[in-house]
């Protein structure tokens, strides 16, 4: 019953098929570290002065000595709770008015009209206003995150309970449940895919938002860290700066991802391998 | 062979699981139902046809208590529940629990139900991972688990493919065997061969009114090549001349 010939020509193509992206993924690292060869070599040559930037080297040994000396802990620790602060306040507001919006006709036109007006702000001009509102403390700078936080959790969570399927809210009502029942079973249930976009997004503008707003003032947090180092030409320091914030800003966003797999586990059907 | 003497008995005309006097329901200027009068009796199967448009869908929405704007006399005893065409699972709820969905109290009625459509190995299934026979299985578990004086089809069976539907029809005479004594069925749809295998009586909608209707005097399982007459006259109902030759 055996035809190989038949039978394993279609398996050799798919394991060819497979190979070829894990090559490739490997390939994709050569460039980058080609890169950083290249930046160490023309730093170590004195063709890239330490005042632009400094060696790759360099930084690595002067993360290793910020965060022996309590520094780069310190800082990290100021920011993350500034951020955490405003994410909060920002997620909660945004998400409140969503379903204050997303759930009544009058709550619509009472939040939806001034939200939309709102969101046109270029926001981070806002900040001379705060600063006036709320001195150079800690308030500006989380009042910052909260504001970029809640625009897109409360555009797209508006957005995913008006996009629930209407077939699927009559069939619940023909299955007899209640306002409650409708909200909790359908249509939360309906917008949580578009509020994970919104998480996303907003987790993504808190990092920028504390950045634009440790660079103005602060005498804490890595925004301040690196305001300090500019004062001394420490590119290094600088450059530390940067990666911390943006590998915080991985770190939050593969959390998201984590609860997305986790919360919509029923799309997973949908998702090519 | 086959006899013209039906499986069952028609329950006693006074009871009615639906009544309508005077149904009517416009759109703009369009009366969809204008003045329509239907009584469906206890344990009654009857199929509902029209052509598209004809406001099948219409009755089985005011039917079904999903339109507010229908006019005139509707009478519905007890629990209606619907299997829509699309199943209208709701994708992020198990298939066990879209059954038990709205229903208090243990899960073993929704075992049960699932039971009998022959769906147990798929109650814990996401509903997109079913095939679309398994998901009108499910659909039509969730509604009879609610044990319905009237139970609505509305097109459940239109998209699914000629061999489950074949099962399907089977399953739901089976269903409906097993539940007669306490409900009845109403299936609208546009296919004339498939009102003429399960139904009772067959209604011709047209005009917003009940524009024909017919006992179908056959036992079951029917053959519709023991139906061709009245084949042809519901055909010509909705519009389709048969060709002679």
């Amino acid at each position: 019953m055996s035809s190989p010939a038949l039978g394993l020509g279609p398996v050799r193509i798919a394991r060819e098929r497979i190979r070829v992206p894990r090559a490739s993924g490997l390939l994709r690292l050569v460039s980058p570290i080609v890169l950083l060869l290249l930046w160490q070599a023309a730093s170590s040559s004195g063709l890239l002065p330490e005042r632009l930037i400094a060696a790759p080297v360099k930084i690595a040994r002067t993360a290793v000595d910020l965060t022996s000396a309590g520094t780069l802990p310190d800082a990290i620790a100021v920011s993350l709770q500034r951020v955490v602060e405003g994410f909060v306040i920002g997620a909660v507001a945004g998400i409140v008015l969503a379903l204050v919006a997303g759930l009544s006709r009058l709550g619509e036109n009472a939040v939806d009209p001034p939200m939309q007006m709102l969101r046109a702000l270029p926001f981070y001009g806002l900040i001379p206003l705060f600063i006036l509102w709320f001195g150079i403390g800690e308030t500006p700078k989380v009042a910052l995150v909260a504001l970029g936080v809640a625009f897109p959790l409360y555009l797209n969570t508006f957005a995913g309970i008006r996009g629930v399927d209407g077939k699927l809210a009559e069939a619940g009502r023909v299955l007899r449940l209640s306002r409650t029942g409708l909200i909790r079973h359908v249509i939360l249930p309906g917008a949580l895919p578009q509020t994970l976009v919104g998480l996303r997004q907003s987790l993504g503008v808190a990092w920028l938002a504390l950045i634009v707003a440790e660079q103005v003032n602060a005498d804490s947090g890595l925004g301040w860290m690196i305001n300090d180092a500019r004062e001394f030409m420490r590119t290094d320091v600088i450059v530390v700066g940067l990666v911390v914030y943006s590998s915080l800003g991985l770190l939050t966003d593969a959390l998201v991802r984590l609860i997305e797999r986790r919360a919509l586990a029923w799309r997973r059907a949908f998702q090519p391998a | 062979m086959a006899t013209s003497l039906p499986t069952r008995v028609a329950p006693p005309a006074t009871r009615h699981t639906a009544r309508t006097r005077g149904l009517t329901r416009a759109f703009g200027d369009r009366r969809i139902l204008d003045g329509l009068d239907l009584d469906i009796e206890r344990g009654e199967f009857v199929a509902l046809l029209g052509r598209s448009g004809s406001g099948k869908s219409t009755l089985l929405r005011a039917l079904a208590g999903l339109d507010r704007e229908t006019t005139g006399e509707l009478t519905v005893e007890g629990t209606v529940a619907v299997a829509f065409q699309e199943p209208r699972l709701l994708p992020w709820k198990r298939v066990i629990d879209n059954v038990a969905l709205g229903l208090s109290g243990p899960r073993a009625k929704a075992r049960e139900a699932l039971e009998e459509v022959g769906l147990t190995a798929r109650a814990g299934a996401w509903p997109l991972t079913l095939s679309g026979g398994e998901a009108q299985r499910a659909s039509l578990a969730r509604a009879l688990v609610r044990e319905p004086e009237l139970l609505l089809l509305d097109e459940p069976f239109s998209a699914l493919d000629a061999l489950t539907r074949i099962t399907m029809h089977r399953l739901v005479l089976d269903l409906w065997d097993r539940h007669s004594a306490h409900g009845s069925v109403l299936l609208v749809t546009h296919d004339v061969d498939e009102a003429l295998l399960l139904a009772d009586r067959v209604l011709v909608l047209g005009e917003g009114r009940i524009a024909y209707e017919s006992r179908v005097e056959a036992g079951r399982p029917r053959r519709i090549e023991d139906l061709t007459g009245l084949r042809t006259e519901l055909l010509r109902r909705l519009g389709v001349e048969e060709e002679d030759r």
